[in-house]
């Protein structure tokens, strides 16, 4: 029997128990009894400036750690404000458990102050969702929340608990009794499907290992390595990849996609063979459906079942945990080895690093004095180095931080992949500096994103978090502009932000008790990098005032093929490649 | 296009039948019949869902429907592998003139009249949807005031039950 308590002690015992130490939040009404046992707990709290920035803080924290990330926040509008941050972790497949409040269970359903079904606003965009007004189903709620967000494919939880649950008696006992008969994630793969894998990877004459978000998830990178080394397959690393693998590996190619490099695009475009690890075929990776990889035949291996075959078929579907996937493969490939076979991938490789050296990454720049947005990253990369956590927003300077820093660990590269949330950085950077304290953190965020979640400045300079800001300032929401200029005839219908002018970042980093620094020519780059990285009693945001007209190469334009990739305007790779 | 049966077995939970719903409009899916109810078990509904899809769209309803975490399990039931029925009320205008006809024809489909008034009877059907249709089409001529259907139900046949294993999961977690 467990002691008579409130269901509010009991909540917080159970996110104890569940290994909870950091919690991202805002109180109000509904969820105020939750706030005073937490006041007592060991768990630390942090108190944000709005809810999504809990959010988002949650999704940093867990996608830094590979822990469950937790945001709180009250009914209503503090629920709903959660509503981005609970889409993106869904999108990205983050471990993530959201705690709302909610108006008391009499009340429930009848318009009450701040009540809002965030159950059933959240339905589509969870892993799962509860409701629970029985103080008595409090443990066990949080025991499953957890179970679900951080097993199969990770994802966010939401626990929405009314007013009178958290304040009425119960008893506390842990571990509860989990009642999930529908939840079964198969994990162990199919043995046959992986030696048939196994075989066509050696029978292929141009394979590639299409390597997605899933397998930094499962934390298989060391695995992942093994089998590349084991092989000699060439890899790219999607976007929610990057880091999965290290740049520095000479079997490489980089990030396919929208703003891949010619060899990673090609490498899908031209394959006999993808071997698709954790990755869902997302549009901004396969261009035109239809025309993408032709003549590839499809192993996909993934935790969720529903992404085999969602948009691309697969000639050998491998249903389960790559951690547990990829050391199978790997014995299944030494064993075809040591019986005779062996993959021959040498025109292959001639192919590819044909493009590699004939279309690297590259950026062009602007007049003397003025600064190459890329130019920043690049230094911000080579300076601060492949230890640090860096955290992007959504638009020009995302594209850039992914091409232009070397990432060679899992878990150093966050970013808004699927939902492609502008705002994330900045509270996401927050998370992952609470959840690694002695680790540099660095968002990468654009002018535009910046003003839509920066009032987290204030929460980090108060609670100790000294993240560091590379303000990408090109005054101008610089993707939408990109395309305006391609696409919609140079016609900057409502882009210009004229954040050049409005606002002063280096006074409003100050007014938010943070360092202020500004950097507007090449020349003071590396300095200003170096002084940032010197500060560490409090967070510093640099503002790079760079060119408004710089864009990102190559490209893959919405809707095109693969096959129509531009390396700059008006630019088509040759990469017929055969001829000579 | 082709149309599916779809029988799956869901924890009697709130809000079972809405994520059930928004998923099938979420992700582009039309359904044709819905019909939820108890069974055997206590803690367990059945939904059936007819739905008109390709037949790999079919995979992918499937498996997103398995991402529910309150879904316990999902069968596709063969028409000829199957008792499939729906149950229907309709008001039939029947006067001095014509209820004699309306009443033959009630006897020539094996139907019911469960209520009557001076200028109308109530006349309950059970069968396939072919059946229904066809009943439908015969007592149109005499006017119809009112028509209520049930989504389809279905059971497979033969002595197997598809809670079989879903009972033992049930149990096994508890």
């Amino acid at each position: 029997m467990g002691e008579k308590i409130t269901g509010a002690q009991s909540l917080v015992h159970s996110l104890e128990a569940a290994g909870v130490t950091d919690v991202f939040g805002i109180p109000g009404g509904a969820i105020l009894p939750l706030y005073d046992p937490l006041y007592d707990s060991t768990i630390r709290h942090i108190l944000v400036r709005h809810e999504q920035g809990a959010g988002h803080a949650a999704e940093g924290y867990a996608a830094a750690s590979g822990r469950v990330g937790v945001c709180m926040a009250t009914s209503g509008p503090g629920a709903t404000n959660l509503v981005t941050p609970i889409a993106d972790a869904n999108m990205d497949s983050v471990p993530l458990v959201a705690i709302t409040g909610q108006v008391p269970s009499g009340s429930i359903g009848t318009d009450a102050f701040q009540e809002a079904d965030i159950r059933g606003i959240t339905m589509p965009i969870t892993k799962h969702s509860f409701l629970v007004t029985d103080p008595d189903e409090i443990p066990r709620a949080i025991a499953e929340a957890f179970h679900l967000a951080s097993t199969g494919r990770p994802g966010p939880v939401l626990v929405d608990v009314s007013k009178d649950a958290l304040q009425a008696t119960t008893e506390f006992a842990w571990p509860p009794r989990m009642d999930l008969p529908g939840y079964h994630p198969v994990t162990r793969p199919h043995s046959k499907q992986v030696r048939e894998a196994a075989r066509l990877m050696l029978e292929s004459r141009q394979p590639v290992l299409y390597v997605g978000g899933g397998v930094i998830r499962a934390g298989a990178s060391a695995a992942l390595r093994r089998l590349a080394d084991l092989t000699g397959i060439p890899v790219v690393t999607t976007l929610m990849a990057r880091g999965a693998f290290p740049d520095s590996h000479p079997l490489h190619l980089g990030m396919p996609g929208m703003h891949g490099t010619v060899a990673a695009v090609g490498a899908l475009q031209k394959s006999d063979l993808i071997v698709a690890l954790g990755a869902r075929f997302d549009d901004r990776v396969t261009g035109k459906l239809s025309s993408f990889a032709p003549n590839a035949a499809v192993i996909h291996a993934d935790i969720d079942p529903a992404e085999i075959g969602k948009n691309r078929t697969a000639d050998v579907p491998i249903v389960g945990d790559l951690a547990e996937i990829l050391p199978e493969l790997i014995a299944a490939i030494e064993a075809e080895l040591a019986g005779g076979a062996h993959g021959d991938y040498e025109a292959w490789w001639a192919l590819l690093s044909r493009m590699r050296e004939t279309y690297p990454l590259g950026y062009e720049t602007f007049g003397e004095g003025t600064l190459a947005p890329q130019y920043v990253i690049s230094r911000l990369g080579e300076i601060v180095g492949p230890d640090a956590v860096y955290a992007a927003g959504v638009g020009q300077h995302q594209m850039w931080a992914a091409q232009f820093i070397g990432y060679e660990n899992p878990g150093t590269w966050l970013n808004s992949g699927g939902l492609g949330t502008m705002g994330y950085a900045v509270p996401a950077a927050m998370g992952a500096k609470v959840a690694r304290p002695d680790t540099t953190v660095w968002a990468i965020d654009g002018d535009g994103c910046f003003q839509m979640t920066n009032q987290e400045l204030a929460t980090c300079a108060i609670n100790d978090i000294p993240i560091k800001v590379a303000l990408i300032n090109n005054g101008n929401l610089g993707m939408v502009r990109q395309w305006q200029t391609l696409f919609y005839n140079e016609r900057y219908s409502n882009t210009n932000l004229h954040s050049f002018r409005i606002p002063d970042f280096v006074k409003l980093a100050d007014a938010y008790g943070c360092y202020g620094l500004r950097c507007e020519s090449p020349e003071q780059v590396d300095a200003t990098i170096e002084k940032a990285m010197a500060i560490d009693d409090a967070p510093v945001v640099i503002d790079f005032v760079v060119h408004q007209d710089a864009m990102v190469w190559p490209m893959v334009a919405a809707g095109t093929s693969n096959d129509d990739i531009m390396v700059a305007r008006e630019m088509a790779p040759d990469w017929s490649g055969e001829d000579d | 296009m082709s149309r599916h049966t779809l029988s799956v077995l869901v924890e009697d939970k709130p809000g079972v039948l809405a994520r059930v719903a928004s998923l099938f409009s979420r992700r582009g899916f039309n359904i044709d019949s819905l019909a939820v109810g108890p069974t055997e078990l206590a803690d367990v509904s059945r939904i059936t869902i007819v739905v008109s899809v390709e037949g790999s769209a079919l995979e992918q309803v499937t498996k997103q429907l398995n991402k529910l975490i309150n879904v316990i399990k999902i069968v596709e039931l063969d028409p000829d592998a199957s008792v499939q029925r729906e149950f229907m009320l309709v008001k039939v205008r029947a006067d001095g003139d014509s209820r004699a006809r309306v009443l033959e024809t009630v006897t020539l489909f094996r139907a019911k009249v469960v209520d009557v008034s001076p200028d109308s009877v109530t006349i309950e059907a059970t069968g396939k949807s072919d059946k229904l249709q066809a009943l439908l089409k015969v007592l149109e001529p005499f006017g119809i005031k009112e028509l209520v259907k049930s989504g389809l139900v279905a059971v497979g046949r033969g002595p197997r039950s598809i809670t079989d294993r879903a009972v033992r999961v049930v149990e096994r977690s508890a």
